[in-house]
């Protein structure tokens, strides 16, 4: 199978997941979002690895992992507590880092 | 590997600042002696580094070496060494630092007391000994890069030091003052730092042009003919270290954040700005700009020299204008950096050895006068000269310290100040007649402003405030007296320190004459 | 013997430093350990001479080198002496007169609770002079030329309570410095042409370079010494230097200090001899100073402005002399030693009586005193008779011999010029002196009750509160002050005529100064004899206004010149109005250019990057998305400008 259509899944996904982004205010769902996109990266590293032929692309496909999982447990735990504080979830509520 | 002599200069006084600022909130006292301790350490060091350095002909021109790879895909090194200039300049630092921490002995204790938290004596004297030991590193480094960093880390603390520990005699609220004094340490930050921004993107473009970082390793390049740097670039980097040393020095017209920051800062960290931090500006401008660009440091003498003219006569100007005490002294200062300045860009024997003998002199000179002025203003409550008068009769002793002080800033013969100040003058006379004639001026107008100073405040009828002053106390007396003594010492004989730091000078204006004579020929050839 | 000759600094440099170290101990002892330095000073003078008498005279000059002061490059200055005939002579007037002068201070400063410290800097200034004097370079010699300055500045506003007195003594340091900025250039010049400022060095080279080099030099010296020596126009600080207690008015302000321009010149002889224009210019400066000093010396009531006006009117013929070349240096000398005496002699006497007087300078309220002083009537008078220049008295024979010398400078009208300014001197002389002399001496009392000081301040505030609202009861004052007044006269008396024998003062000083004998332009017997007439006619004058009728008490309005005399020829109004008013207003101005032209730049360019970022700070929101939404068009835009470039 050519791989170029893996590079258009991921290119897809990544789409979908910036849209998402832009458009939801829920925090979760803004936060699978995300995590949409940087697996569409992975695809895309994979794919390319696969391309030309040597391993960087999924070395640092799993670099982005650990990164992704660090950031899970990072960003729930802001969400949760955001959540306790003002009894929602939404990003446009938390609107307080500005000058 | 022999014993790392100049890192330990440095390292001495840092662990010193972690070790003061460890000491417990209740143990203030031991804060102090702790303080005073390290800081004498260091001045020990500093003594074996003078005791070691070879003066003789044919010695070398960095000495004490060391070199260790720090950033090696930068080329960024570790390198450490030490010329004449350097060598007296790292003795001026180390030998003020603890007059000035004795100075300051009561400065920084809490007003209130029972509040341990917070802890403003450790802080304050931890952080004079950090930014002692990165002057003494950066007076050490002969790399660039290392160079730079301490250059614009050594803002860090001063800039805490001025913000945080502000003089308590002012004349408005406390809340004014607290504002004056934020005003007075973001000023010096925001000058220093765009100075120190500018100098770094010249920093880039030498290892752009010449691929390292080292003094040493350019000055080779440069003599086997590898490195050729076309003109304008040259002088485009020139431009780039100048102008932060110039604010650093401070030239004008870029000298007005020290009136503020010797202002507002206590009288011990307005010596540690003028006296020592002060000094790297200029004793870069001596290795950097004249060591790295030769050429255009030629090219732009004409117009620094007039800068220079300006802040002598300007600053002496503005001295006898002033109405509070210690910005008197800063445009003093300003007026004596004109001299240094001056003398360097001489490009004379005389001009850079007086420039070099200038910035040490300038150093204990003013430390004594600032610091005999802390002792008046903490007497009094008050900064304004209007607010003194006839002190010299309720407290003889401080008067006469203050008065020495005051003809060391004139520049009296005899007393150190005076050398230096004639070589410069001599320097710069012998290549450039109508300027050196012109800076002549400047020992009238320092007259002038020395002694009205001193009449204003010491003689006169007494005033009801002055008639209790008491006189100085054994504190006081022995911060003041062993600068007296130097200031004697090395009015008299200053053969010590110049046979130190003329081979350095011989040196420096090899890099911009080559071999031939940097001196003009006497008309009359000498028997 | 050689060796002796830091001896001579460093005594009287040691009394300064254990006096002014020592504290409040050394209240008791003190000035007698300062006069016993002084004397142990002299006293190696004497033996030095004595050595030196016993030379030939091409041999006398000793040297000894101490150690090397500022070795950089070609620049060499040493701590070394040089003593030779020139600077013998001075090294025993500077000792002994000082030493005398220590003497006498501690009768007249007995009541001040200062005065250990009055010693201390006589010493210093004693050390400063010597080294000005014995110094083998002209660097040296800036050291103690500053030096005495410094001490100048220290017993001028020795009663530094006094606003006046802490202004004369900045004002007297500041136009010093002025002459000694002349003196630095001068250094500098030597420098660059020599390469070199030791005396022997630069003199014996100055048929190495051009005149116009020497004339700056020489001209650049003139200043050096206009500012030390009170002459025009550096002479505005002398006049109030009188505001120091009157031993330093006597040994400083007459007989030593105010001098050492003379020596400068006289010193340098050779560079000036080498340049004739610069010549001119000093033989100038002193003929208008003596007339300048004169004519102030006529009008002042104050006893001591009035000397100080005679002080800057004998200096100037010193340097008028001095200016004249070989026919003239051997006789500034002689006129400044002799002047020496009985300068110092005068100013001690005025001290004396106004230590009877309670301490009140104004002549008017003197009157009749001859009766209650004697000593110091006959001291003062015998002091007098040698300043106007009485036949076989000490000034006929140094003055004389100027006039003389003035009559033979140059050709064409130049003679005739300055003979006669001197010779008019003389005149004006005796005249001052003469009326200084009556209103003191002679003629009704007419004392006043000492005036409270809180009202009005007297000059002397040595006597404080306790004589306010007495009479004065005039006295002869204790032996300490007499003593030296008898010394000194005996000196004004003899020293001219002792000078004068077989010539032997001029072939002492031959050596050292060259000697050539002036030719006048008239006999030498037609100018002392119009020099006698003159003298006759100011001394008769004189008796005519103050001798015949009555002085008042209050100064009558006087003439415009006498009015303007009065206020020392309005130098002091120009230089206030020019100097100070416009100096004050300069600094001011450049205060308020600093803050907001200069200081206004810098805030400006922070208050415009302030505006700036207030808008920019619009764009930050605080919602998440937006954020969002410029980083994806922000890298959409990257990737596309990446596209882009590779296309092109």
């Amino acid at each position: 199978m050519n791989p170029v259509n893996y590079l258009y899944l991921a290119s897809l996904l990544f789409a979908i997941g910036a849209t998402g982004v832009l458009i939801r205010r829920n925090a979760i769902v803004v936060f699978m979002c995300i995590e949409l996109m940087l697996n569409a990266c992975n695809l895309a590293l994979v794919a390319f690895s696969r391309m030309h032929g040597n391993l960087d692309g999924q070395i640092i496909a799993f670099f982005t992992m650990v990164v992704a999982a660090a950031e899970v447990v990072v960003g729930l735990a802001i969400i949760v507590s955001l959540f306790r504080s003002r009894h929602s979830a939404s990003v446009d509520d938390a609107s307080l880092m500005k000058l | 590997m022999s014993f790392p002599l100049l890192t330990a200069t440095a390292v001495v006084p840092a662990v010193g600042a972690i070790a003061t600022a460890a000491v417990p909130a209740a143990k203030r006292t031991a804060a102090k002696w702790l303080a005073l301790f390290f800081s004498l350490a260091t001045l020990a060091l500093a003594a074996v580094v003078a005791v070691r350095f070879n003066t003789g002909s044919g010695a070398d021109r960095y000495q004490l070496t060391e070199s260790h790879s720090w950033i090696a895909d930068f080329g960024v090194r570790y390198e450490l060494g030490v010329d004449g200039i350097g060598v007296a300049l790292i003795g001026l630092t180390a030998l003020l630092i603890p007059f000035i921490i004795v100075a300051g002995w009561h400065d920084a204790d809490p007003q209130e007391t029972g509040n341990t938290r917070w802890r403003p004596t450790q802080g304050f004297f931890a952080l004079i000994l950090m930014v002692e030991a990165m002057v003494i590193l950066s007076f050490e480094a002969t790399d660039v890069f290392l160079f730079y960093i301490l250059f614009e880390a050594m803002l860090i603390p001063m800039y805490f030091l001025i913000g945080g520990f502000g003089d308590r005699a002012h004349s408005g609220s406390d809340q004014n003052a607290a504002a004056q004094r934020s005003y007075a340490a973001v000023k010096f930050l925001l000058y220093n730092l765009v100075g120190g921004l500018i100098m770094l993107a010249a920093v880039i473009g030498l290892y752009v042009v010449a691929g390292t970082f080292s003094l040493t390793e350019i000055a080779e390049m440069r003599a086997s003919g590898e490195l050729n740097m076309a003109t304008n670039t040259e002088r485009l980097l020139f431009l780039g270290f100048f102008f932060a040393f110039a604010v650093k020095a401070p030239l004008w017209p870029l000298h007005t954040w020290l009136p503020n920051a010797m202002g507002e800062a206590t009288a011990p960290v307005a010596v540690l700005i003028t006296a020592v931090v002060d000094k790297v500006g200029t004793f870069a401008m001596l290795r950097f700009c004249l060591g790295l660009f030769p050429g255009a440091s030629e090219w732009a003498t004409p117009v620094i020299l007039v800068l220079a003219l300006v802040s002598i006569v300007y600053g002496a100007l503005l001295a006898v204008g002033q109405r509070d005490i210690k910005r008197l002294v800063a445009y003093a200062s300003i007026s004596h950096f004109g001299f240094i300045i001056m003398g360097i860009f001489a490009m004379t024997t005389q001009g850079q050895s007086g420039a070099t003998l200038y910035m040490v002199n300038h150093g204990i000179s003013t430390a004594a006068l600032m610091l005999v002025a802390g002792f008046l203003i903490s007497r009094r409550g008050s900064r304004l000269i209007a607010d003194y008068g006839g002190v010299q009769k309720a407290a003889p002793i401080l008067a006469g310290t203050f008065l020495i002080g005051s003809l060391a800033t004139l520049s009296l013969p005899g007393l150190a100040p005076f050398v230096s100040e004639f070589l410069v003058l001599v320097g710069t006379f012998a290549r450039y007649p109508v300027i050196g004639i012109i800076a002549t001026f400047g020992i009238v107008l320092g007259a002038l402003y020395s002694l009205v100073l001193y009449q204003r405040t010491m003689t006169g009828p007494v005033k009801v405030e002055t008639a209790k002053m008491p006189d100085l106390k054994l504190r006081e007396l022995l911060v003041v007296g062993p600068l007296i003594v130097l200031l004697v010492f090395l009015g008299v004989y200053p053969k010590p320190l110049t046979d130190v730091v003329d081979p350095a000078v011989g040196h420096t204006l090899s890099d911009v004459y080559g071999d031939e004579n940097p001196d003009p020929e006497p008309e009359v050839a000498a028997k | 013997m050689e060796n002796l000759i830091a001896l001579l600094v460093a005594a009287p440099l040691l009394g300064a430093v254990i006096l002014l170290c020592g504290g409040r101990r050394l209240d008791r002892t003190g000035h007698w350990l300062g006069t016993l330095l002084a004397l142990g000073s002299f006293v190696v003078a004497a033996l030095l001479f004595t050595d030196m008498l016993g030379r030939d005279g091409e041999d006398r000059a000793m040297h000894q080198h101490l150690f090397s002061w500022i070795p950089v490059g070609g620049f060499q200055a040493d701590i070394a002496f040089q003593l030779d005939q020139l600077s013998m002579t001075f090294v025993l007037l500077i000792t002994g007169v000082g030493s005398l002068i220590h003497i006498y201070s501690i009768g007249y400063m007995e009541h001040d609770e200062r005065r250990r410290r009055f010693f201390g800097y006589l010493n210093l200034f004693l050390a400063a002079m010597l080294i000005l004097v014995i110094a083998d370079n002209y660097l040296l010699l800036y050291v103690g030329w500053e030096g005495v300055g410094l001490a100048s500045y220290l017993l001028i506003g020795f009663w530094q309570h006094k606003p006046s007195a802490a202004t004369a003594a900045k004002k007297a340091f500041l136009v010093n410095r002025v002459g000694d900025m002349g003196l630095s250039i001068a250094i500098m010049l030597m420098f660059t042409t020599f390469g070199t400022f030791a005396f022997g060095d630069v003199l014996a080279a100055t048929g190495e370079t051009s005149e116009g080099k020497l004339t700056a030099i020489g001209l650049m010296l003139l200043l050096a010494a206009c500012g030390k020596s009170a002459q025009v126009p550096l002479q505005s600080w002398l006049g109030d230097a009188m505001e120091g207690p009157t031993p330093v008015s006597a040994l400083i302000h007459a007989a030593t200090m105010v001098t050492a321009g003379v020596y400068l010149i006289t010193r340098s002889g050779a560079i000036f001899n080498a340049a004739p224009d610069a010549q001119l210019a000093v033989v100038i400066v002193g003929a208008v100073t003596l007339l300048f000093g004169a004519i102030v010396g006529c009008a002042k009531d104050d006893i001591k402005k009035a000397l100080a006006g005679s002080t800057m009117s004998q200096i100037g013929y010193m340097v008028l002399a001095a200016g004249l070349g070989p026919i003239g240096y051997a006789f500034a000398i002689m006129h400044l030693v002799t002047h020496g005496f009985f300068k110092a002699g005068l100013f001690l006497g005025a001290g004396s009586v106004m230590h009877g007087m309670n301490d009140e300078v104004d002549m008017r309220k003197y009157g009749g005193l001859r009766k209650y002083m004697p000593v110091t009537f006959v001291t003062f008078g015998l002091g007098y008779l040698a300043i106007i220049g009485f036949p076989g008295l000490s000034g006929f024979w140094s003055k004389d011999k100027i006039i003389e010398a003035a009559f033979a400078y140059g050709d064409g009208v130049r003679p005739w010029i300055f003979g006669g300014v001197a010779l008019l001197g003389a005149g004006i002389t005796a005249f001052y002196m003469t009326r200084v002399m009556l209103m003191t001496f002679f003629g009704e009392k007419r004392w006043q009750p000492t005036p409270d000081p809180h009202k009005e301040p007297s000059a002397e505030p040595a006597a404080d509160d306790a004589h306010a609202g007495e009479m004065p009861h005039p006295h002869e004052s204790p032996k300490s002050m007499t003593i030296p007044m008898i010394v000194l006269a005996f000196g004004s008396v003899f020293a001219g005529g002792l000078f004068s024998l077989n010539e032997s003062f001029v072939h002492w000083l031959e050596p050292v100064t060259a000697f050539e004998h002036p030719h006048p332009v008239i006999s030498v017997p037609a100018i002392t004899a119009s020099t006698m007439v003159v003298l006759a006619i100011g001394v008769a004058i004189a008796w005519f206004m103050y001798g015949k009728r009555p002085v008042p008490v209050t100064a009558p309005r006087g003439s415009v010149l006498t009015r303007a005399a009065r206020r020392d020829l309005l130098q002091d109004d120009f230089n206030h109005v020019v100097l100070v008013r416009g100096g004050e207003h300069l600094t001011r101005s450049l205060v308020y250019v600093d803050h907001t032209l200069v200081d206004g730049v810098v805030n400006g360019t922070a208050a415009s990057f302030g505006g700036l970022s207030g808008r920019m700070r619009k764009l930050q929101n605080g919602f998440a998305r937006s954020y969002a939404v410029s980083m994806l068009g922000g890298t959409a835009v990257l990737v596309a400008a990446t596209l882009l470039m590779r296309a092109v």
